[in-house]
């Protein structure tokens, strides 16, 4: 039977070269292909080290819990990531977009990325000199409230990120942007991290 | 003879039987039995949420206090079964607070739990106790908000390993005052805790005997907490860092001395961040610890886990991350000499080899711990005369795992498939109840287990077998199996339609990319009104042309008393 994609490529591991450039899908019809050519021979030594990388990424393999395989790799080993799309707007766009926020490293990584998405200068200006440039990066949060991109640390930010909008300076004037360095959300010394 | 003693009499003898299944195997002896079990019975356990309906459970036990619902199927746990699959606890919940249920405790396993589940659940039991939640998913830290608000005589809340979406609520605060009555408190695998309502609710809880931190839980947190809480049995520790701005060697000093005071401490883990260097305060608690779990403890390497291990003498459990090598399982040998339950999880999922253990840890491992019993072993390659050795140094294995990470791997000494070895294991350990599989294995393993493991109830096959020969010789052979997991496996519809009675024997059956048929299944599930045989169709609809003759991705049948369920999504067919 042919066995087509079963969509399946949310839960599927991925190798991911250091650097967090895109990661290598490895085929699934490919996998079972490669596999079925080898068992029914036992003489053959599984030696082939592309083989094998390939028959390890079978999905749910090793059988690992997802909450353990989030938890306990060792951090510079630890392949995959949970993927985090949040949708990106940019005001006279006419389409918006959708960015993996855990596929970068940081601000300046992010802004290199919508750059390139919207075929437009000036986002990672605006990150280092906010009250001068043309566009303006916001983000909501996990509470609905529209922030500032940069205030926070990256990993607070991609936590709490839910979607992001490229503003024009003009429409930013009013929009209701939760003032950099307050915490409306009443949280102080008692949150830990 | 029992028919002369008044009901009370044979309830009072029935209090002394507590396992589930001698109270089953009661309640069968006969009309009588039946219904003074059925009255006093406080425990249920249900394996499957979908073999029953909630009204059926309290029509039959209306005394029923402490619950235990499992709900999707084990390999759910690696990412096979697709998200809204099922396993919802809402109904029961809602069933169980509209009837006069005083329900006490509840432990949920890999289901779906909502804010409103636990809402409700709060509000409806006024003695509710006890709250498990084992690889669940679906709630907020608003629905823990409510548990801690409503429960006035919460004794334990313990979250393992959920996906648990967290607001910025402070669910922890919620606790009132009047709460003292918690002995048991697991929080790990949050990401946030509100610190200070954390140091307040220990200090007003002087029974709590197990509590578990979180990542945001620093040293010196813990150190405070553990100043108010030197009776604690079971410490998960958050993270054990010291900030490089802080007094280090004052902090450490008192953490020390803080910890030397809690002599009852028996069980340890945790450690999700941690600098070596700050380990040996907890050194003199590991003379006395009897389960140790740094499997979450990527920061500790090799030398440092040997160090801590040599003073865990009385160890019986012991969980940790393959980067302790086949050395450090030699040092866990020469010291743990009661140890019963070991369990080796892979640092380095795809097995980049260095931080990994082979069959000779293993070999060391039953050479110097006799008793043990239980294992769970991912390894990055086995050999039969390892196994074999294995076999032969413990004989009392309940539940074996050996996962080796290159699937059908084999012996890579003598190139052989590995059914010699795990033919010994099942024949030297005559108790075995759990087994799962790995590495290049032929139908012949199959036919050792079916001949040996007479105890046998869960199996899980991974990449193995010839033909469908393998697949017969275990449901021939294991009168006792209840739940079979294949993955990755030639066995197909003759295997499966050869006795389709078994399968009410049995909770459950999970067959994936193996060799069943769209027809085949409609068959069984023809001949078996009494099962629940389940497709997971995530192809295109259209696609999936409903021919008969072609195979299905991924099956799931179990024994059910109440027919198909109705909250199956599309992409879950259920045949009929």
């Amino acid at each position: 039977m042919e066995k087509e994609g079963l969509g399946l490529e949310i839960t599927e591991l991925r190798l991911g070269l250091p650097g967090g450039s895109a990661p290598i899908l490895v085929d699934k019809n490919e996998k079972k292909r490669v596999f079925s050519d080898i068992s029914g021979d036992h003489d053959n030594s599984s030696t082939d080290w592309k083989l094998t990388q390939t028959k390890n990424q079978a999905v749910g393999w090793p059988p690992v819990c997802s909450y353990r395989r989030k938890n306990s790799f060792h951090e510079k080993d630890h392949l995959e990531t949970s993927k985090m799309y949040v949708k990106v707007s940019m005001d006279g766009a006419p389409f918006l977009r959708k960015v993996d926020l855990s596929m970068h490293k940081g601000y300046s990584d992010l802004a290199l990325a919508l750059e390139k998405l919207f075929d437009c200068f000036g986002i990672g200006e605006s990150l280092k000199d906010a009250e001068n440039s043309e566009q303006v990066p916001i983000y909501e949060d996990k509470d609905g409230d529209w922030m500032l991109v940069g205030d926070v640390p990256w990993e607070m930010f991609i936590e709490s990120c839910k979607r992001l909008r490229i503003m024009k300076r003009s429409e930013a004037k009013g929009f209701g942007l939760q003032p950099k360095g307050s915490d409306h959300r009443g949280n102080s010394k008692d949150v830990a991290k | 003879m029992m028919n002369y003693f008044p009901d009370e009499v044979l309830e009072h003898v029935f209090d002394f039987v507590t396992s589930h299944r001698d109270r089953n195997a009661v309640s069968l002896v006969c009309k009588l039995w039946y219904r003074v079990e059925r009255f006093s019975r406080q425990r249920v356990f249900i394996g499957n949420c979908y073999a029953i309906s909630p009204e059926r459970l309290i029509a039959r036990f209306p005394g029923v206090k402490a619950l235990t619902l499992k709900g999707k199927p084990h390999f759910a746990d690696f990412n096979l079964v697709p998200q809204d699959w099922g396993g919802y606890v809402q109904p029961w919940i809602e069933a169980l607070a509209r009837s006069r249920i005083g329900l006490e405790e509840l432990r949920l396993k890999r289901m779906v739990v909502s804010d409103e589940s636990l809402d409700v659940l709060s509000r409806s039991f006024t003695n509710f106790k006890s709250l498990v939640l084992v690889s669940c998913e679906g709630f907020t830290t608003d629905g823990l908000a409510a548990i801690a608000a409503n429960c006035r005589f919460l004794r334990e809340l313990d979250l393992q390993e959920n996906e648990i979406e967290e607001k910025k609520n402070h669910w922890l605060g919620c606790f009132p005052d009047s709460c003292t009555s918690l002995v048991s408190l697991n929080f790990a695998c949050l990401k946030e805790i509100n610190l200070a309502a954390l140091e307040r609710l220990v200090a007003r809880n002087p029974n709590l005997k197990s509590l578990k931190l979180n990542r945001a839980v620093p040293i010196e947190a813990l150190q405070r907490i553990l100043m108010r809480a030197p009776q604690l049995v079971d410490l998960g520790t958050g993270s054990f860092v010291l900030d490089r701005d802080s007094d280090d060697s004052e902090t450490y000093r008192k953490l020390k001395a803080t910890i030397q005071k809690c002599r009852s401490i028996r069980n340890l883990s945790g450690f999700l961040e941690v600098a070596p260097r700050c380990l040996p305060a907890v050194y003199p608690i590991c003379l006395n610890l009897t389960y140790l779990n740094l499997s979450y403890a990527a920061g500790i390497h090799g030398s440092e886990l040997i160090k801590l291990i040599r003073f865990c003498g009385k160890l019986q459990r012991l969980w940790i991350l393959d980067c302790i090598g086949d050395k450090g399982l030699e040092v866990v040998a020469s010291t743990c000499k009661d140890l019963q339950e070991l369990r080796v999880f892979p640092s380095d999922p795809f097995g980049a080899g260095h931080a990994a253990v082979t069959e000779t840890g293993l070999v060391a491992i039953s050479s110097g711990c006799p008793k043990l019993n239980s294992l769970l072993y991912f390894c990055q390659q086995m050999t039969n005369a390892a196994l074999i050795a294995v076999a032969k140094n413990c004989t009392n294995f309940i539940r074996f795992r050996l996962c080796i990470l290159d699937p059908a791997k084999p012996d890579p000494v003598t190139m052989q498939p590995l059914d010699e070895g795990f033919g010994a294991i099942v024949q030297s350990s005559k108790r075995i109840r759990r087994l799962s599989l790995s590495g290049l294995l032929t139908d012949r393993v199959f036919l050792y287990i079916g001949m040996y493991a007479e105890q046998l109830e869960m199996l899980s096959i991974a990449f193995a077998g010839d033909s469908d020969k393998g697949m017969l010789y275990v449901l021939n052979g294991c009168k006792k199996l209840r739940k079979l997991e294949i993955r990755d496996s030639p066995f197909g519809d003759m295997a499966l339609l050869r006795d389709v009675g078994k399968y009410e024997t049995m909770r459950s059956l999970w067959m994936s990319s193996c060799d069943v048929t769209l027809g085949g299944c409609k068959t069984l599930a023809k001949k078996m009104p009494r099962l629940n045989v389940e497709i997971i169709n995530e192809n295109d609809q259209m696609e999936f042309a409903h021919e008969d003759s072609q195979k299905v991705e991924k099956m799931y049948l179990y024994r059910t008393l109440v027919g198909p369920r109705k909250d199956a999504p599309e992409f879950v067919w259920t045949l009929v």
